[in-house]
């Protein structure tokens, strides 16, 4: 029973870094820029959900104000910072982003403080549900399932909708997809939107379960997620839920074997490195980088 | 000199050093790193061990140089299998390994680090006048590199490694040869900082620091020594410049970062060539 325990939170952990790295992989996988500011767009969405929700008294409002705020900031990161840089070596747009994430961080903790903003009215964060014999958390419950509906959307936008196909196209082989009518601008444009959505929904669902959002709520993000897409190979979705649950699960069992020897995030990047020497293009990936 | 001057100047010096070597393996070379905290701390902690159990200064920076070039050059090893972004994520992994497994070894002091190492016997100017004296021998050996064989081999690897083996350059061994020289340099700053600051903690050594680093060289001007050499100094001094801002120095901080790079992607570097370029007479 405790290994299916620990089974059951190294599944939740993967579907909440799952959550976290999605959107990078969408932007990822079209720029080829290590964009380490989606930590900070996944922070603004945690911030936004929880003051909306605070205001309002309506936890579906303050998501629903984080999914509207953060497509715009994202396509204002990409138009204002990146497309500029992207012409220079990729570690350009990197520190710029990097930048973005150092000040956007200070400025979360001058305006909401240092020990950040908790929700005034969160029943469900304490709430667990008995699933046969195993209690599971609703907030991990709901990770889960917004993880599944997510990647199981994406799946359906990427094979079954002219826009999915578009961005398939354009991520593969840009000037062709072009000279087939499809504009690229517009699909970036469209892919730091979904991204930033996706981060926004994650940041929420993550603010949600720990009752608490921080200036360094975003941390983890700026170098799990990074890890996560990379081992799932080159901007792609499945490889993506793969590395994450993969990655879950190893932290999960791998604190209770080795977590004497090392903490949480070495045995996370421990098992990267592995599988990055084995497979030095990704999990899921086809092409040599 | 007040000690905050000496303590400043001390800095400075560590992070040129660090800086420059890491020019050596990302600018010269190409092999992007977001490690190099992870072999600064190998050393650093080398020293630190030494110069607990045996208290011999030499023999400390000894240790430190040939404890993160070990480190440097396995990760070396790592860099022929895997490449760019893939690389990138690796060595990120190597400075979350190193500092998540210092944190739990009690022989090398857990979370609280080690304290109380006994002193070098320079006193602080005389720490100082050995780290700036080392601090100006790495710039001096950085442009020797630049302009030699080696550097334009390096150069050749960073640009098109499929173009630099039909020259008859064997990209790996170059590869390796960044990492060890580059890394080595970090170890020697490593030992450096113990004799700065004589107490090591585990997060003095993290990714964040890591990420400055790489910072400072894209800052400057990715492959440039005199833009790296810039850089590092004036990335150190402004966090202490911008004291008067006081509760926003990191808001400030980082919003010229993003200035910095935004209207000047190539770096220091490129800003006085951009210049150099305008005032020559036509």
């Amino acid at each position: 029973m405790y290994y299916v325990d620990l089974a059951v939170t190294g599944l939740s952990f993967g579907c909440m870094y799952a959550m976290m790295s999605v959107g990078l992989t969408l932007v990822y996988g079209l720029l080829r820029i290590l964009h380490i500011a989606h930590a900070a767009v996944f922070a603004l969405g945690a911030y936004v959900t929880v003051l909306v929700a605070n205001a309002t008294g309506s936890l579906a409002l303050g998501f629903l104000a984080a999914l509207a705020v953060t497509p715009l900031f994202g396509m204002a990161i990409y138009r204002l910072l990146y497309e500029p840089l992207l012409q220079y070596r990729p570690d350009v747009p990197m520190v710029a982003s990097v930048g973005l994430l150092i000040f956007m961080q200070d400025a979360f903790r001058i305006l909401f403080g240092e020990q950040g903003v908790t929700f005034k009215n969160n029943a469900l964060a304490f709430k667990t549900l008995d699933i046969g014999g195993v209690r599971v958390g609703v907030v991990q419950a709901a990770l889960i399932v917004a993880a599944a509906v997510v990647f199981v959307g994406l799946h359906v936008l990427t094979t079954r909708t002219r826009v999915g196909v578009g961005w398939r196209a354009t991520v593969s082989r840009p000037k062709i997809a072009a000279s087939f009518g499809i504009d690229p601008i517009r699909v970036r444009y469209l892919n730091f939107a979904l991204g930033s959505a996706l981060a926004a929904l994650a940041g929420g669902l993550v603010a949600l379960m720990d009752n608490l959002v921080d200036p360094a709520i975003g941390f983890v993000v700026s170098y799990k997620a990074l890890a996560i897409i990379v081992l799932g190979g080159l901007g792609n979705v499945r490889g993506t839920l793969l590395a994450s649950l993969a990655l879950g699960l190893v932290e999960s069992y791998g604190t209770i074997f080795i977590g004497q020897w090392l903490d949480r995030d070495a045995i996370a990047f421990l098992a990267v490195i592995a599988l990055l020497m084995i497979r030095p293009q990704g999990l899921a990936g086809v092409r040599a980088a | 000199m007040s000690a905050y001057e000496v303590s400043v100047a001390s800095v400075i010096g560590i992070n040129v050093i660090l800086a420059i070597g890491l020019n050596l393996i990302s600018g010269f070379c190409g092999q992007i790193s977001l490690g190099h905290g992870a072999f600064f701390g190998a050393g650093a902690y080398a020293a630190a061990l030494v110069m607990t159990k045996v208290g011999n200064a030499p023999l400390a920076v000894a240790a430190a140089v040939a404890a993160a070039s070990l480190l440097g050059t396995v990760v070396g090893f790592a860099s022929l299998r895997v490449r760019s972004d893939f690389l990138a994520v690796t060595t990120i992994g190597v400075n979350f390994l190193f500092i998540g497994f210092v944190r739990k070894q009690a022989w090398l002091g857990g979370e609280m680090g080690i304290s109380a190492i006994p002193p070098s016997g320079l006193g602080a100017l005389g720490n100082l006048g050995l780290i700036l004296l080392c601090a100006c021998a790495t710039v001096a050996f950085s442009v020797y590199v630049n302009q030699s064989w080696m550097g334009f081999a390096f150069r050749a690897v960073g640009e098109d490694e499929t173009a630099a083996r039909t020259l008859g350059i064997d990209p790996g061994a170059y590869k390796l040869a960044a990492f060890a020289i580059g890394t080595a340099l970090a170890g020697l700053a490593g030992a450096f900082y113990t004799f700065f600051t004589q107490f090591i903690t585990p997060d003095a050594f993290d990714f964040i620091f890591s990420v400055m680093l790489l910072a400072m060289v894209v800052i400057g001007g990715v492959g440039s020594t005199f833009g790296v050499l810039t850089a590092a100094i004036g990335l150190t001094l402004l966090p202490e410049a911008i004291r008067f801002v006081n509760d926003y120095r990191l808001l400030v901080f980082g919003g010229l970062m993003i200035i910095m790079i935004r209207f000047a992607p190539r770096g220091l570097a490129g800003l006085a060539r951009a210049a150099f370029l305008r005032a020559r007479p036509r």
